[in-house]
């Protein structure tokens, strides 16, 4: 059922009825099959990919380094957690390599996201470090391209 | 002078295809849906363009020698033997072509004395009859059926045969019925042709695109192996359908006859394709596989909803086509493609492009995106159970 996860990860709009045709399955399955990858946190949402700069909504992203320091017991992922929390925040990942976290943070404004950084994740006791980089544009996110030429040009052949 | 008067008759007689009056009408028209290309929708996978980039960059722009860069065909040979079990020798045994279209060309021009007989097993691919005429040949077809699942039955073939026949090509998997044939089938075919000498062209640019069960190559079979040639390319399964690059496997002889008018006519393949082709053998599998696994999704929903529009549908195992039959219209092959694309604005072809057994059927591809799919299946059942309500 690896391959539901193929098909919804490309496409998540479509119904149980199509994806049951596609797989060559029943839709009583592929509607056990998806619930219980649900049920098992590994399909943990459906969303849209969307891209901002071409709406009128103003929003700086945000790529923030993080140096922590780890907890006995806890490692780092109570450090995270007090920091993924907070709902500016869109991603965090642990980093191999020089600093802890990344923290991608996005808000409507650089003073917005300056602030964010200045006044709640810079300050919490474990965070020994922050530097802050700023997304200019976006070329690719999750494996789609958004400038993407989409006419069909190509010339008819015979064949 | 009139320059009419001056075209070999040969040339001449040979009709223009049936499906160009559709793209005119075609490139008019908005949002029309076409199924009609037969070539992936996909675009070539980026380590193979950066290759072809990387490429022209170095200045790799000279002539390759005549057979292809050894490079390439070497890779070729790996290629064949890992995936079909199929030895041959990169020097002697591998051409690199303009595409596999020019391999059918040069191996018919190579084998045909004016009046042999080619036996072409039909609906399938438009250029074997063409090239089999050009060389002077009498083509024979084989009429595939329905009830086989278009698959070439050895009691059909063994009616073919004739003291004159030189050729038969076996163009598996179909375009455009979508047929494939399976180890067994292969196997009925070689027991008639083991004890002949009769050449074997083997069309095997959909291997990749089998969706149930290997593909099997007659030339496999080591009765068959000195008498097959076996046709490829990287169009179809690679998505690299504008570069232009096929070969042909099989005897050195042959190959080498081949070679001479390849090297009059065409020189050598772009060379600058020939390195993107070396890419796509050596890191592009996993593409590959992505491709047929998404192939084998949509398949299932255009035959899904050929199905649910209640038309008869084979179901195919191999290629990106489904063949749908369409009598129960009431309308003719061209019919149905014609008012299809004015009232629904989705073009499918008629299975008669493919030869006179097409009539009563359609070709259409699933090249074509998971969406396009969806609203073009729509729009068929729509149109069918209007027609179909004003026939009965």
């Amino acid at each position: 059922m690896e391959e539901i996860l193929e098909v919804l990860e490309n496409n998540s709009r479509l119904n149980c009825e199509e994806i049951a045709v596609m797989l060559g399955k029943s839709v009583e399955e592929v509607k056990d099959a998806i619930k219980k990858l649900e049920d098992e946190g590994v399909i943990v949402g459906y969303n849209t990919l969307i891209n901002w700069e071409k709406t009128d909504r103003e929003m700086v992203t945000a790529l923030i380094e993080v140096k922590v320091t780890p907890q006995r017991g806890e490692g780092f992922d109570k450090v995270a957690d007090r920091i993924y929390r907070f709902p500016e925040v869109k991603a965090c990942y642990l980093m191999s390599g020089g600093f802890d976290l990344t923290v991608i943070v996005e808000g409507k404004s650089l003073k917005e996201v300056a602030s964010f950084v200045a006044e709640k994740l810079a300050p919490l006791e474990s965070v020994l470090s922050t530097s802050t980089h700023f997304v200019l544009k976006r070329y690719k996110d999750d494996g789609v391209i958004f400038e993407k030429k989409e006419k069909d040009d190509r010339e008819a052949i015979v064949l | 002078m009139n320059m009419n008067d001056m075209i070999s008759p040969t040339v001449k007689n040979i009709p223009p295809s049936g499906i160009r009056k559709y793209f005119d009408l075609l490139n008019e028209m908005k949002d029309a849906i076409s199924l009609s290309v037969g070539e992936p929708d996909f675009v070539t996978p980026w380590n193979i363009r950066e290759a072809g980039i990387y490429s022209l960059e170095k200045g790799q722009t000279h002539y390759s020698s005549n057979a292809g860069l050894i490079e390439l065909r070497s890779e070729i040979a790996r290629y064949m033997e890992y995936r079909f079990g199929l030895k041959y020798n990169p020097r002697e045994e591998i051409l690199v072509t303009v595409g596999a279209s020019e391999a059918i060309d040069l191996a018919l021009r190579s084998l045909i004395i004016p009046g042999d007989e080619v036996i072409i097993p039909e609906p399938s691919f438009v250029a074997y009859k063409g090239c089999a005429l050009l060389a002077g040949a009498v083509p024979v077809v084989i009429e595939l059926q329905a009830k086989d699942q278009f698959r070439l039955t050895p009691e059909a073939l063994e009616k073919a045969i004739t003291e004159k026949t030189k050729v038969v090509i076996i163009p598996f998997p179909n375009n455009p019925t979508g047929a494939i044939m399976t180890k067994k089938d292969i196997e009925g075919i070689v027991e008639v042709l083991k004890n002949k000498d009769i050449v074997v062209i083997s069309d095997e640019i959909y291997a990749e695109l089998t969706y149930e069960g290997e593909h099997v190559s007659i030339a496999s079979y080591p009765e068959m192996k000195e008498k097959t040639l076996v046709i490829n390319g990287f169009s179809k399964a690679y998505a690299m359908t504008g570069w232009r690059i096929g070969y042909a496997c099989g005897h050195p002889c042959l190959i080498d006859n081949m070679k001479k008018i390849h090297q009059y006519a065409i020189m050598c393949a772009p060379t600058n394709a020939q390195h993107a082709a070396i890419e796509a053998l050596r890191n592009s599998y996993d593409d590959v596989s992505m491709m047929v696994r998404e192939y084998n999704r949509r398949r299932r929903l255009m035959v899904d909803g050929f199905r649910k529009a209640g038309l008869d549908c084979f179901e195919p195992l191999g290629a990106f086509y489904v063949f749908p039959c369409i009598a129960s219209t009431g309308l003719s092959s061209d019919e149905f493609c014609e008012k299809l694309l004015m009232e629904e604005k989705v073009l499918v072809v008629p299975g008669t492009a493919f030869g006179n057994c097409g009539a009563g059927f359609v070709r259409a591809t699933y090249a074509s995106s998971v969406e396009n799919i969806i609203e073009a299946m729509k729009r068929i059942k729509r149109f069918v159970d209007r027609h179909r309500g004003l026939h009965i």
